[in-house]
């Protein structure tokens, strides 16, 4: 019984992370139609800086001064950095490509995604990156007799936090409204006065800004190493396939069944775990092709 | 951007003229070069059946996959197989054997793909490609995991059983015969696939890649035709997978992981994906960057990523394609 | 000889009556227009008819065999053809491979993966021969992106004639095209058509051509056939001219310049 908790708290834990990088990726084809080939890469640059943040003169000085809270402010520190890094592609490499096919931005974003790749192994090296500072001064949970992370659970409420916030931003403030409209019909807002090349580079940002945030707040949990933006990619992928393309929910509720059959699977059928999960998007791209959630 | 249209009669006899061109100074490659240039072109000869079967799909039906080392891999991976637990020795069988199984799954994969477009299309390429890759990686006792499979070319023979590389010096001549067996499936699979896009199903492939409502409503059957493209595609992609195991003497789950399918895309992107030679171009141009890349710097991938985004940018038509266009610009001067 | 007859056809989206309970029945060789306002259900009727959407409830039948879960590709083997309000081309092409695919196709030769295609005489020379019906002989060579609003509508109609239907549906074929055009386009057109003897079905708004080449006018309001009948009955039908121009009297359907 024990075990079960602390495996649907371990799937918790993972769907939040999931639920973020999900959740950029989601937002960032809804509102622009593109689908972003770095953006795994982007989670992981964003686990990258935050370890360094964490490991670096900087983070010492936050310990010193402000304690766990100091470090933890790190982390959207992290996230912020990489929707700067945002806010630089789209207008360069983004961009100069809305007219044309939707195959070349699908180009660009790969090799965008060789760049960082090489870039994060140029910057931060081969070895494995880890902020556990914060893991540890976070003590834990006793689940039975077993003791869990408190910093697991920490991660579950701000992904809930998260969603919440979100959705709130999307669906009751002003610029949630110009999100959604321009993500409707683009031409259609212009008409109206929008300023859809700011909206474009906001979107992007905000979507990048999530990845990131994903990033940073699993690398207390789990250190960053090379690669792992490509798995997380196609993760993503798989959720979105699930939940839909372009919706809130669909990333959430993705989220939560690639992280509950991928810890099933992980526990049960450890071979075909990665298996299973790509048969069910395959699954379900061909029972409802447009996701749980998704438009038309 | 056109398909230049090659029917006209000049320019028929001038394309001749030009293969035959091209065939001859390719076959005099082994002549003039060292050994270790000879396999490099193989290679890239290798990636340009690839290349080729790849665009049937991209340039000719307009449908971009992000999976496509799955078929190159069935085929490496069927040829280690077919050596190592079938105990055959026949390249011809070898490719045979990887032909049967690239086009089973081809066939599986295309029907279960060809039901989507654009996004779900791509994504669902990938996904399935993963699910290969995923199970070559994990199922190490039949596949070697990360260690692969060895297939030593002194176990295999040409034509037959005609040619071997056994004894001394046995290497060079292996590169010296492989590169001509290479060479010659290379010649037949251009001039299939040419007659294939220049065909009426090539055509109604392109009617399909133009406005597949339309097609529709001419009476052709888009699904089937789209599904029977694939499946050419990723024998093309499978053939080549076959013929690159006995070069590279080891096959492993790297040439199933995604990226490798990026790199099919890039190639095929980098000559110029709505030309016919583009892909073959490509291949070729994109072996010697990969090769030199890989070579000089730690960070080679940085590099190519930069020529790719750069690609993009300033020069979508690929290599063949702007050459096309300026030759095109020019020739329309007084 | 009854070519199409629809029966009780039904095609609503939620609330919308796309197409309202339509019976229609089209004879062999017979030239029918329909017209009405706006969202009077007419390209929806061509979609079901043609096979675009799916009817809610109700029947289409062509010869005599029942057509209604047809597809495309099926309907187009039976003998039913369209063309497109917003012209629907094969852009990147050239006019002669448009037309010359849908003849390939017809002649089940799409298929056909051995054999070069510009070498199939029998194709080629059909296609050059529909092209110069149609007037674009000219354009043979030119990549359709290219072509001017008039030819790219009327290669639209070309395409489906080539499919050689016994019934022909063309939506809209003259909008978008400035009025000089209009009448040699229609022109060619019917003529066309009446050669050949196909049944033709017309969705159109300007009067003048419905009147000149009608043998029967439909009159659809709201997803439901108002009236049908020769252009004379209709001229001189009240409640028509009440929807269609807003006033009614024996010179509603004249030209007031």
């Amino acid at each position: 019984m024990t075990i079960f908790i602390i495996q649907v708290l371990n799937s918790l834990f993972y769907a939040a992370v999931l639920f973020l990088i999900a959740a950029g990726l989601s937002l960032i084809y809804g509102v622009m139609r593109i689908v972003n080939l770095a953006h795994g890469t982007l989670y992981a640059l964003g686990a990258y800086v935050t370890a360094w943040l964490v490991g670096s003169a900087v983070g010492h000085a936050m310990q010193g001064t402000l304690g766990l809270v100091g470090l933890l402010l790190l982390l959207p520190v992290g996230a912020v950095a990489i929707a700067a890094v945002g806010a630089v592609i789209e207008p360069t490499l983004l961009r100069p490509l809305y007219r044309r096919p939707e195959e070349y931005h699908l180009l660009i974003t790969f090799g965008l995604l060789m760049i960082l790749e090489d870039a994060m192994k140029l910057l931060f090296g081969g070895t494995p990156l880890n902020a556990g500072a914060i893991m540890d001064r976070m003590g834990s949970i006793p689940v039975g007799r077993f003791l869990y992370p408190g910093y697991n659970l920490f991660v579950i409420v701000i992904g809930l936090l998260a969603a919440v916030g979100l959705w709130w931003f999307i669906y009751r403030t002003k610029f949630g409204v110009i999100l959604r409209a321009t993500s409707q019909d683009r031409r259609m807002a212009a008409a109206l006065g929008l300023n859809v090349g700011r909206v474009y580079v906001q979107a992007f940002a905000i979507g990048c800004f999530m990845a990131g945030l994903g990033g940073a707040v699993v690398v207390p949990a789990q250190a960053a190493v090379l690669g792992m933006g490509v798995d997380a990619l196609i993760l993503s992928f798989v959720v979105i396939v699930i939940g839909g393309l372009g919706s809130l929910e669909g990333a959430l509720v993705g989220a939560l069944i690639v992280s509950f059959v991928r810890t099933a699977g992980i526990q049960f059928f450890p071979e075909i775990e990665l298996a299973v999960l790509y048969l069910i998007a395959a699954a379900v791209l061909m029972i409802r092709p447009t996701g749980l959630f998704g438009r038309a | 951007m056109t398909m230049a249209s090659k029917e006209t009669g000049p320019s028929a006899a001038r394309l001749l003229i030009a293969a035959f061109l091209i065939l001859a100074a390719l076959a005099a490659v082994p002549y003039v070069a060292d050994i270790y240039q000879t396999q490099l072109l193989t290679y890239g000869l290798v990636f340009a059946i690839a290349a080729l079967g790849f665009n049937l799909l991209l340039g000719y039906t307009g449908l971009l996959s992000f999976g496509h080392s799955a078929y190159f891999g069935t085929g490496a991976y069927a040829v280690a197989f077919v050596v190592r637990d079938l105990g055959m020795h026949s390249m011809e069988l070898c490719i045979l054997g990887g032909l049967a199984a690239t086009l089973l799954v081809a066939a599986l994969f295309g029907y279960v793909c060809v039901r989507h477009t654009r996004i779900f299309f791509g994504i669902l390429t990938l996904a399935l490609s993963q699910v290969l890759w995923s199970l070559a990686f994990k199922f190490f006792w039949v596949t070697g995991g990360t260690d692969g499979i060895r297939v030593a070319s002194n176990k295999l023979t040409l034509l037959g059983g005609l040619i071997d590389f056994q004894g001394r010096g046995a290497f060079q001549r292996f590169v010296f015969a492989y590169y001509y067996y290479v060479l010659a499936l290379f010649a037949l699979s251009t001039i299939l696939m040419w007659v294939i896009v220049h065909s009426p199903f090539g055509k109604a492939l392109q009617a399909i890649r133009d406005n597949e409502t339309r097609a529709s409503f001419i009476g052709i059957p888009v699904k089937r035709y789209r599904w029977i493209a694939f499946v050419i595609s990723g024998s093309f992609a499978g053939l080549a997978g076959i013929l690159w195991v006995p070069l590279n003497g080891l096959t492993t789950p790297d040439i199933l992981y995604w990226p490798f399918s990026g790199e099919i895309v890039f190639m095929t992107v980098l000559g110029g994906f709505r030309t016919f030679a583009g892909p073959i171009i490509g291949a070729v141009v994109f072996n010697y960057l990969k090769t030199y890349a890989v070579a000089s710097s730690e960070y080679w991938q940085l590099l190519l990523g930069l020529v790719l985004v750069s690609l993009v940018l300033a020069l979508p038509a690929g290599i063949v394609g702007t050459v096309r266009n300026l030759y095109v610009r020019f020739a329309r001067r007084p | 000889m009854t070519l199409l007859e629809t029966v009780h056809l039904k095609k609503y989206f939620g609330e919308t009556r796309a197409v309202d309970d339509v019976s229609l029945t089209i004879a062999e060789r017979e030239f029918i227009s329909l017209v009405g306002p706006n969202g009077a259900g007419k390209t929806s009727l061509c979609h079901v008819v043609s096979g675009f959407l799916r009817p809610d409830s109700g029947q289409i039948i062509f010869q005599g065999q029942e057509v209604t879960r047809a597809t495309v590709p099926e309907r187009v083997r039976a003998g039913i053809a369209r063309s497109f309000q917003l012209v629907n081309l094969f852009d990147d092409l050239t006019a002669f491979d448009n037309v010359a695919l849908a003849i390939f196709s017809r002649e089940g030769k799409t298929r056909n993966m051995a054999a070069l295609a510009h070498l199939d005489r029998a194709v080629t020379d059909e296609a050059d021969a529909v092209l110069g019906q149609f007037g674009l002989a000219g354009k043979r060579n030119e990549i359709v992106r290219g072509l001017a609003q008039g030819e790219r509508k009327l290669l639209d109609v070309a395409l489906a004639y080539a499919l050689r239907p016994k019934l022909l549906f063309l939506d809209e074929p003259t909008s978008g095209v400035s009025t000089r055009d209009k009448g040699q386009i229609m022109d060619t057109i019917a003529s066309v058509v009446r050669s050949e003897g196909i049944a033709a079905a017309i969705i159109e708004h300007d009067m003048d051509v419905v009147f000149k080449y009608s043998d029967r006018i439909v009159v659809m309001h709201q997803g439901a056939i108002l009236a049908q009948g020769t252009p004379d009955a209709i001229r001189n039908n009240d409640e028509v001219a009440m929807i269609l121009i807003g006033s009614s009297g024996p010179d509603a359907f004249t030209r007031k310049d």
